[in-house]
């Protein structure tokens, strides 16, 4: 499974435009909103939460079409499901390799575009926090949404429509979360909330893509 | 795994898209054996090949190894079988000495050199995928079969793309691994050397239009 992690991140660091792109989308998209909606720094502020979360959430997906596709296509896939590996573990191995090249990096310039949008210095920490939580969760459901969209004709569309509705309940803890410790509560409820649901993803999406992954070469 | 082992199918009936592929089929496969798959293409040589790697089920019927059959210990199976199929699992940016020495790694193996050598690849080992030509990327795809040693292989039209030379060094490694007790399931269009080897004529088993007791509610779904 390691051997797996490896190459995929090898893979990703030779050929990286799809790694580099989701990061690229997601500071851009956070650097258009003060254009969009000026720069006064109370609303910066109170839309920071959402807009780093969307954002993020729009990188996750953006680079998730690709993450079974190379090796569907090139037959990669075929071997590693006929390989002494189970299929669980394939999938476990792929998101983890997603994670770290996309989820990774995300976390660590958020701080830094969440300065941008005016969010306090010290929220910046529960910023990191929330999503060290959120794109494991953002990995394993979008992955769930691509195995099963594998060999569709149109994936890139019915990916999202697939897969948005699933983020629902991440984002609105997330920005729950965020809210609180900008207003001065405990974002802790929510963050456990958020905790269970990464326990529950990192059992039962597994499962999940694995089935997928058996339908799609049947 | 022990040698008397039999790899067994039997009253195999496969339906694809809707299509009945075959039907009754029966083989059956020693230590040593080689079974050579023919027929027309859309007979099931695939298809076949697909369900005895585990990919597909059987409809009806059983695909066993030692009498144990493939759904009660799928591991097991795969971890005993080799499958080349049509697409060569190669990456545009892997060397070939990287690519074969992750597949021989995920098996636990390490005999990449002389699985180089043994398909003429040493000399290109280290020319990224992006640069091989048709031939260049299947040798790498057979070279699979010999860097991490399976008993069971199952090769999906093996000599696409190949010259005749590549050709006799894929007979010579098939002989080799039947020399050593291994198995080989193979179809082809070309006449490959399988000395003692069975042949299955798969459009035996291909189901005549008329008598499809079986298939009839689907074919009423496909008019309609």
């Amino acid at each position: 499974m390691l051997r797996l992690i490896l190459r995929d991140l090898r893979l990703v660091l030779r050929q990286g435009s799809d790694a580099t792109a989701a990061l690229m989308f997601f500071v851009l998209c956070v650097v258009l909103f003060p254009f969009g909606v000026g720069p006064e720094p109370n609303v910066l502020t109170r839309i920071a939460p959402g807009v780093l979360l969307i954002a993020a959430l729009l990188a996750a997906l953006l680079s998730m079409e690709r993450l079974f596709q190379g090796d569907f296509e090139d037959g990669s896939l075929e071997l590693l499901l006929l390989s002494p590996l189970p299929a669980e573990g394939v999938a476990v191995a792929k998101v983890a390799a997603h994670w770290l090249v996309t989820g990774v990096p995300l976390m660590l310039v958020a701080p830094l575009l969440a300065l941008l949008l005016r969010m306090p210095g010290d929220q910046l920490g529960l910023l990191v926090g929330t999503l060290a939580l959120v794109t494991p969760l953002l990995s394993l459901i979008g992955a769930v949404g691509a195995a099963l969209t594998l060999g569709a004709r149109r994936s890139g569309v019915l990916l999202p429509l697939l897969v948005l509705p699933l983020y629902i309940p991440v984002l609105i803890f997330a920005a729950a979360g965020l809210d609180a410790g900008l207003s001065g509560l405990s974002p802790r409820p929510h963050l456990l909330l958020l905790g269970g649901m990464l326990c529950g993803a990192l059992v039962l999406a597994p499962l999940a893509i694995a089935a997928a992954l058996r339908a799609a070469h049947e | 795994m022990t040698s008397t082992a039999l790899f067994t199918g039997r009253d195999l009936l496969c339906l694809r898209g809707g299509r009945l592929v075959f039907q009754d089929l029966d083989f059956q496969l020693a230590a040593g054996g080689c079974l050579t798959l023919v027929g027309p293409n859309g007979s099931g040589k695939s298809t076949l090949l697909r369900l005895m790697a585990g990919l597909l089920k059987p409809l009806r019927g059983t695909i066993a190894w030692d009498g144990v059959s493939l759904g009660q210990d799928p591991e097991a199976h795969r971890a005993r079988l080799h499958y080349v199929g049509h697409l060569d699992a190669v990456k545009a940016s892997f060397t070939c000495r990287e690519m074969l020495a992750f597949w021989a790694g995920l098996r636990g193996a390490g005999g990449v050199d002389a699985a180089l050598a043994a398909f003429a690849i040493d000399t290109i080992a280290d020319v990224p995928g992006r640069f091989l030509s048709a031939g260049q990327r299947r040798r790498l795809s057979l070279a699979r079969l010999v860097a991490a040693p399976a008993p069971l292989w199952l090769l999906d039209e093996p000599t696409v793309g190949l010259d005749r030379a590549s050709v006799a060094l894929l007979e010579d490694a098939i002989a080799r691994h039947r020399a050593q007790g291994g198995r080989v399931v193979l179809s082809t269009h070309i006449d490959l050397a399988t000395p003692g080897g069975a042949v299955l004529d798969l459009a035996a088993f291909t189901p005549v239009e008329d008598d499809e007791s079986l298939d009839g509610d689907d074919g009423a779904e496909d008019a309609a």
